[in-house]
């Protein structure tokens, strides 16, 4: 097994007074995709805002590459190397398209150059001058990818980057999202979408309640399909 | 004498010019105020006493260390942002995630205080601040005498402006401060120090008001009231702008200063009140500003 680059332990989080993680345990292994899978609800969004910072009552440990991330804020999580890609995309309207890719900060060596973000995603280059919002949901969602890939951050935290868009838009985002492993990159997907999920996914954790319930490897996901279907009431 | 719509020429751009002078002092005050508004989301109460620090920190400057009007004009900016700095670090930054209102009573109280500190100690009657010898004398244009002074208070007020307008709109720090207004928190997850650019932008606004208070130092005698007095007109005009419009706080300045020039020609009584007449119509028919978008 690979090292792991992202290990979750007995997470806890709070909305305020409301208790809604109860003690999360995974880890992401370097140069895997790994999924949260779960219905609405179940605290994978709330998952991922921990991770990057964004969710300030949490307790338990967050460690990436071995170092402790729980009580950072955001923007040092950030600059330890780890990307977030938010479920509302979050594409900037007063930004241009080129400044919203150009937005995030170089956070280490070794980030994808634009020439090569231009060729994942020609579009990008075509509407460099557009209104970032003026995009159709396809292509906010690429950029909203792609400019996370420029940071030289390893870990990227994708939430629901599928969600809304039609099927010939979701391939692509698939195979973009394949490419990016290829090249190295180690992902953290939460999906509502299973057959998507199990397209990219190396191995999947399903969420309820605010805690991993169950987990499946790759090779194991044919055997336990119905099983699964159960967690996800599909 | 040429007449123009029976007003002597002269007269009229006299008037038009002042109005203009004054409209400059409004748009780079503001500005100031349309960027703190934009990124910390308060309106800023303490703009005009910080605005009147400004021309008494240059007159200071002069008074004890001889230090002239053009040093000042960098000096005083630079000083005055830093109090602002250490105002929003140490005061600003704890009430942030309240109400808005509190921000606003915070500064307001700031604004009394900064104003009741100087009222002390120089009283009101003002101190009067002269203009620097190269800016002396003026030029004749046939029609009007141009006061040199003015010709520059004009000049730099349109360049610190159009330099601030360009640093927001056209830079990449320009870009994060915006992408920062419409959602500080995913530009922290992108690893940008977003409190340390509250901070900067805090400072960089009342920084603007201290380069329009030096600016007006040698115009308007400096006196603890000079920011009280304009600052009420100058909330006009942001609202009028659309609230944290660059654009809109900058061209509405300069256009509600010439408004204010014209009405003082043709119907000078109205003169104090234009300004809130206009504010009244634009909040009718347009209720997120001239330049705002709607919420």
């Amino acid at each position: 097994m690979p090292e792991t680059m992202l290990k979750v332990k007995d997470l806890h989080a709070w909305y305020g007074e409301s208790h809604v993680l109860h003690g999360m345990d995974f880890e992401v292994p370097k140069g895997e995709i790994v999924t949260l899978l779960g219905r609405n609800g179940a605290g994978k969004t709330t998952t991922l805002r921990c991770i990057i910072g964004l969710l300030k009552k949490r307790e338990g440990s967050i460690t990436f590459k071995g170092e402790e991330m729980i009580g950072q804020s955001a923007n040092v999580i950030a600059r330890s190397g780890i990307a977030f890609c938010p479920e509302e995309r979050g594409i900037f309207s007063s930004l241009s398209v080129l400044e919203n890719l150009l937005l995030p900060p170089k956070v280490a060596e070794g980030g994808m150059s634009l020439e090569r973000i231009y060729e994942l995603f020609p579009i990008l280059k075509e509407r460099g001058k557009s209104q970032g919002t003026k995009l159709s949901g396809g292509e906010q969602q690429m950029l909203a990818i792609a400019r996370i890939l420029r940071s030289g951050a390893r870990l990227l935290l994708l939430d629901e980057p599928t969600e809304g868009l039609a099927p010939v838009i979701v391939q692509q985002i698939g195979d973009i999202i394949g490419s990016l492993r290829d090249e190295g990159f180690t992902i953290l997907l939460v999906e509502q979408n299973f057959r998507f999920a199990e397209r990219m996914g190396d191995r999947h954790f399903v969420v309820e309640h605010g805690q991993v319930i169950d987990r499946f490897e790759r090779s194991e996901v044919e055997a336990n399909r119905e099983k699964i279907a159960g967690y996800l009431g599909v | 004498m040429m007449d123009l719509l029976g007003i002597p020429v002269p007269v009229l751009m006299g008037q038009l010019l002042i109005g203009l002078i004054n409209g400059a002092f409004y748009a780079v005050l503001s500005l100031g105020l349309a960027l703190i508004f934009g990124l910390l989301n308060i309106v800023n109460f303490a703009h005009g006493a910080l605005y009147m620090v400004g021309a008494f920190v240059a007159f200071l400057l002069l008074d004890i260390l001889g230090i002239g009007y053009w040093p000042a004009l960098v000096l005083s900016p630079i000083i005055v942002g830093i109090f602002g700095m250490l105002i929003e670090r140490f005061m600003l930054r704890r009430i942030a995630d309240l109400d808005h209102l509190y921000g606003l009573l915070l500064t307001f109280g700031l604004a009394l205080l900064l104003e009741g500190l100087f009222r002390q100690v120089y009283g009101v009657a003002g101190e009067t601040y002269a203009i620097p010898e190269s800016l002396q004398g003026g030029y004749n244009l046939g029609f009007m005498f141009l006061p040199a002074y003015r010709a520059w208070v004009l000049a730099a007020s349109i360049v610190v402006c159009a330099a601030t307008w360009y640093l927001i709109e056209m830079t990449r720090l320009g870009a994060t401060m915006r992408a920062a207004v419409e959602n500080a928190d995913l530009v922290r997850a992108f690893g940008v120090n977003v409190p340390l650019l509250v901070t900067l932008t805090y400072g960089l606004g009342v920084g603007l008001a201290a380069f329009a208070g030096v600016l007006a130092a040698p115009i308007y005698s400096v006196n603890p009231l000079m920011g009280s007095n304009i600052i009420i007109v100058v909330f006009a005009i942001v609202v009028i702008g659309g609230l944290g419009s660059i654009k809109g706080a900058i061209i509405s300045g300069f256009l509600l200063g010439l408004c204010e020039g014209l009405t003082r020609v043709f119907y000078a009584e109205a003169s104090n009140i234009i300004i809130f007449v206009v504010m009244a119509i634009v909040l009718i028919v347009r209720p997120a500003g001239l330049f705002g978008k709607a919420a």
